[in-house]
């Protein structure tokens, strides 16, 4: 696990992430940037790629959440054949993004990311 | 969209990497400012005055650098309101060209600018072609050949 260089809080904040079972890597990204500012990957994960690319999805789901009238997005799950993107947004514009096995208890990863939110809010 | 090239192996990585990075305006130059390829600018001057712009940015930094006493820096941006500037250099057989890129903050990203920028760069390095041996220029070619540029840039 690479652990990039960060403020213990948001370090704090990915913990709670990465410590879930099948959790493979959290980041903080800025949602306007696409830009990591924290993250603690598993060896092989492309963390400026996926920052990038999640946050390009969560600004065009911001978009059509707004489109459709149900407001801002709180949390959103991409399900793939070998693992799982999960994203909140937190109130500071920060993403908090967390990459995942396909069995991991999706329950249990939206709990913690929406803590990390909080905590980096 | 006009998207057009005075040399030709620049085009399919430039037009790879617009659709990619949903950039708005691109430009590959050389570091003198002449004009390679360009995506989305419709008047020769636009072209001309961002090109001679960009290739004074990149040589201030690289001067900046060398007073550090540190290699060239990367990559520049700079964000406005609406729009944010990407500018950096590729190294590559035509020798070192430089790449300006503007961007909308509503469809793209630094972050998928950037990363969109490798894939450029390896494209664009993996494209040009070996270093020919360098003609004399001759002031009655000159005309020509910037004639012939500004032709194939915007189809005149």
């Amino acid at each position: 696990m690479t652990i990039a260089p960060a403020g213990g809080g948001f370090a704090r904040a990915l913990d709670l992430v990465t410590r879930v079972r099948g959790v493979r890597g959290a980041m903080l990204v800025t949602g306007d940037d696409g830009l990591v500012v924290a993250e603690q990957l598993m060896e092989g994960i492309k963390g400026p790629a996926v920052a990038a690319l999640a946050a390009s999805v969560a600004r065009r789901l911001g978009r059509a959440m707004e489109t459709a009238g149900v407001g801002a997005t709180l949390f959103w799950h991409l399900q793939a054949e070998r693992g799982a993107l999960l994203v909140v947004p937190a109130p500071s514009g920060l993403l908090v993004v967390a990459v995942a096995e396909p069995e991991v208890n999706v329950g249990l990863v939206r709990l913690e990311l929406l803590r990390a939110a909080e905590g980096v809010g | 969209m006009t998207t057009r090239a005075v040399e030709p192996w620049t085009l399919e990585p430039m037009v790879g990497f617009v659709q990619e990075a949903g950039a708005r305006l691109v430009l590959v130059m050389t570091s003198a400012g002449q004009v390679l390829a360009q995506h989305g600018f419709s008047r020769a001057m636009d072209v001309m005055s961002a090109a001679a712009l960009g290739a004074a940015i990149m040589a201030s930094t690289d001067e900046i650098a060398r007073q550090l006493d540190q290699p060239p820096f990367a990559a520049l941006n700079h964000q406005g309101e609406r729009h944010g500037i990407f500018l950096a250099a590729v190294p590559t057989n035509r020798g070192r060209l430089v790449v300006l890129v503007v961007y909308d903050l509503d469809v793209s990203s630094l972050g998928l600018v950037q990363l969109f920028f490798g894939q450029l760069a390896a494209d664009l390095r993996a494209a040009s072609p070996k270093p020919e041996v360098p003609k004399q220029v001759l002031a009655a070619d000159f005309e020509r050949d910037l004639g012939n540029s500004l032709n194939a840039l915007f189809g005149r």
